[in-house]
């Protein structure tokens, strides 16, 4: 038996007080047991604080630990306890998801562990004992395969690329205590909510976003309204959030988000290059677009050569007729 | 405050990137080398923070090629005090290698803050920050749009998942920064002749063994032609029934 692959599950608070995985924590145990069954290794889940044990104790790991609640709010004492927990079992790998609290854990416990590490993931193949890690380079422009030469090896994984984990039978949990700080660590002010929590860009599995051709800031409700109606999020091209239309955190492209949703809907958008590199690996492309010529419509799956602000409201409608 | 600021040479964000014929390597041919974005973002801060006093010394810190020179030099002339180029032949250094190297860098020059981009954009990786912070054992903080000196550390927001953090960041400390920071000044001509005075320290990099090596770069999968389903609101009972039948999200 090789070494075990140690998955870090990020949960969610819910309102009552419980907990669940979130889930790209489920696609980390999904990634970590096709390289189990192949690597001969146990998948041991990480959960930091106990909240949510219980929930990650049947998410299909066979064995959980729980790291003691670090004390300190931000991503520092999330990775102590990871790296302890790592430690502890010994892992040959630690994988992540490439959420924003992921990406952190993943740099942070590479360097706690002097690890070797492959972040943002699409693919991770096993042969001859090697583990190969594929993972868009360039912003998708190409795809770069690198094999790990270093145990243990901290591996990050793009939402929405592994099929998550089908939920076990109840594993034993175990504690594991994570050491005190060293250094110190950003303490937290305040947070300023946006009104209504939405599920972040990079993990959402539809997003609708808005270019220059939705006219003016006040047209936007017609890309709000076709999003709810999908149940997606949100984004938008850099022209638009440059000219103040829309805030930085929905700028899909090379210097804003990277999504690959399951559906993707360009509105008004004209598929500059730095724009495809935040969407171009998106399963499906639907683009709205005045002019037949525009670049986007030459990645796009499905194309509407239309006026957005006339086929959105139409679409909006019978999207809403057909659920 | 010392402040580093780390700066990645990388090929134009237009260029025509694609794998080579033989998939050892990317081609490049023509692309212009530029200071990948959000380490320029991160070092027009550092100057800001530099020109109002805040910091007393600026120094830009490079692992690259030996002409990334030209970069080094951008950044002195738009600003920072000093460059240190850690010349790198390798085509390729993982994520590990390049921050254990950088860590070393770090702990000769001693800085109080060490700026860097949250990812660079010829690796995508997002890792460096991090690792240098875990390997140095300094405070960390990701994804900052704000970044001010404060009751001596440095007050920091964060965009995350939607939301704005407000921080107080003890030093030393390893800040990563995101788009909305700052906008990146243009080098004038005063700023590129007096560049030309300032130090700037070429030596070899020390890279240790690699974590893990290059297998091959390939052409990202081929997208199935698209088709155009109709004109204007007409043809959205297509697209619906597509939406639907084909892509299955209704
Ligand atoms: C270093 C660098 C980094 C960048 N990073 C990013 C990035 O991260 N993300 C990003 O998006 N861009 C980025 N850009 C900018 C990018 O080059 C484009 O300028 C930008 O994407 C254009 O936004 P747009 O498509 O909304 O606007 P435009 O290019 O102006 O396109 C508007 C489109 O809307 C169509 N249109 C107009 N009216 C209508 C209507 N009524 N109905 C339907 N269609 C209509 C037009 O035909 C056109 O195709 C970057 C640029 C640089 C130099
Ligand atoms: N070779 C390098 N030289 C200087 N800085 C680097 C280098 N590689 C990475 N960095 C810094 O680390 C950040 C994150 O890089 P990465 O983890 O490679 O995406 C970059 O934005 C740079 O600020």
């Amino acid at each position: 038996m090789s070494a075990p692959i140690l998955v870090f599950l990020e949960h969610v608070v819910l309102e009552h007080g419980g907990a669940a995985l979130r889930k790209p924590a489920l696609e980390g145990l999904g990634a970590a047991r096709a390289m189990a069954s192949q690597l001969g290794a146990k998948v041991i889940g990480v959960v930091v604080g106990g909240a949510a044990a219980a929930a990650a104790a049947t998410a299909g790991a066979d064995e959980i630990l729980v790291a003691s609640d670090p004390g300190a709010p931000g991503s520092m004492g999330a990775a102590r306890a990871v790296a302890a927990a790592a430690r502890e079992c010994g892992a040959a790998f630690v994988i992540f998801p490439a959420t924003a609290r992921g990406r952190d854990l993943l740099a942070l416990v590479a360097g706690h562990l002097a690890a070797g590490v492959a972040a943002d993931a699409v693919k991770i193949d096993v042969a001859g004992g090697e583990v190969r890690v594929t993972r868009p380079v360039y912003a998708g422009k190409a795809l770069q395969v690198v094999v790990a030469r270093r145990a243990p090896f901290a591996i990050g994984l793009r939402p929405n690329a592994f099929a998550p984990a089908a939920p076990g039978a109840a594993a034993p949990v175990r504690e594991v205590a994570t050491p005190a700080a060293s250094s110190a660590e950003p303490t937290l002010v305040e947070t300023r909510a946006p009104e209504v929590r939405r599920v972040d860009l990079t993990e959402a599995a539809i997003v609708v976003s808005g270019g220059r051709g939705m006219k003016g800031p006040e047209n936007f409700h017609l890309v709000e309204s076709l999003a709810a109606a999908l149940g997606g999020v949100v984004g938008a091209s850099r022209a638009v959030v440059d000219a103040g239309w829309r805030p930085h955190g929905e700028q899909v492209g090379q210097t804003g988000k990277t999504v690959s949703p399951k559906l993707y809907v360009a509105c008004g958008i004209s598929g500059a290059i730095q724009h495809l590199a935040g969407m171009s690996s998106s399963k499906c492309i639907v683009a709205i677009n005045r002019d037949r010529e525009a670049p986007i419509f030459k990645v796009a799956d499905f194309g509407i050569v239309g006026d957005c602000l006339e086929v959105l409201p139409a679409l909006t409608a019978a999207v809403q007729a057909a659920k | 405050m010392h402040i580093v600021v780390l700066i990645k040479r990388v090929p134009d964000t237009t260029a025509k990137v694609r794998a080579s014929a033989d998939g050892r390597s990317v081609d490049a041919t023509g692309a212009e080398s530029i200071i990948s974005p959000y380490d320029e973002i991160a070092l027009e801060r550092a100057i800001q923070l530099r020109e109002s006093g805040a910091a007393t010394k600026l120094t830009v810190l490079c692992m690259g090629p030996a002409d990334a020179t030209k970069e080094v030099r951008k950044a002195l002339a738009m600003g920072a005090d000093e460059g240190v180029l850690l010349v790198d032949a390798a085509p390729f250094r993982d994520s590990a290698a390049t921050a254990a190297t950088l860590a070393a860098a770090c702990r000769e020059l001693a800085p109080q803050a060490v700026f860097c981009g949250w990812k660079a954009i010829d690796d995508d990786a997002g890792v460096v920050g991090g690792y240098l912070a875990a390997t140095l054992g300094f405070s960390f903080a990701s994804y900052a749009t704000k970044i001010d000196a404060a009751d001596g550390g440095l007050a920091v927001h964060r965009e995350v998942e939607g939301a704005t953090e407000v921080v107080r960041v003890p030093l030393p400390a390893v800040v990563t920064v995101q788009k909305g920071l700052a906008e990146p000044r243009f080098a004038g001509l005063k700023g590129i002749m007096a560049a030309k005075k300032k130090p700037l320290a070429e030596k070899p990099a020390a890279a240790p063994a690699a974590a893990a090596d290059l297998v091959a770069y390939q052409p990202p999968p081929d997208r199935p032609p698209g088709r155009i389903v109709g004109e204007g609101a007409a043809a959205v009972p297509e697209l619906v029934r597509i939406l639907r039948e084909e892509v299955h999200v209704l």
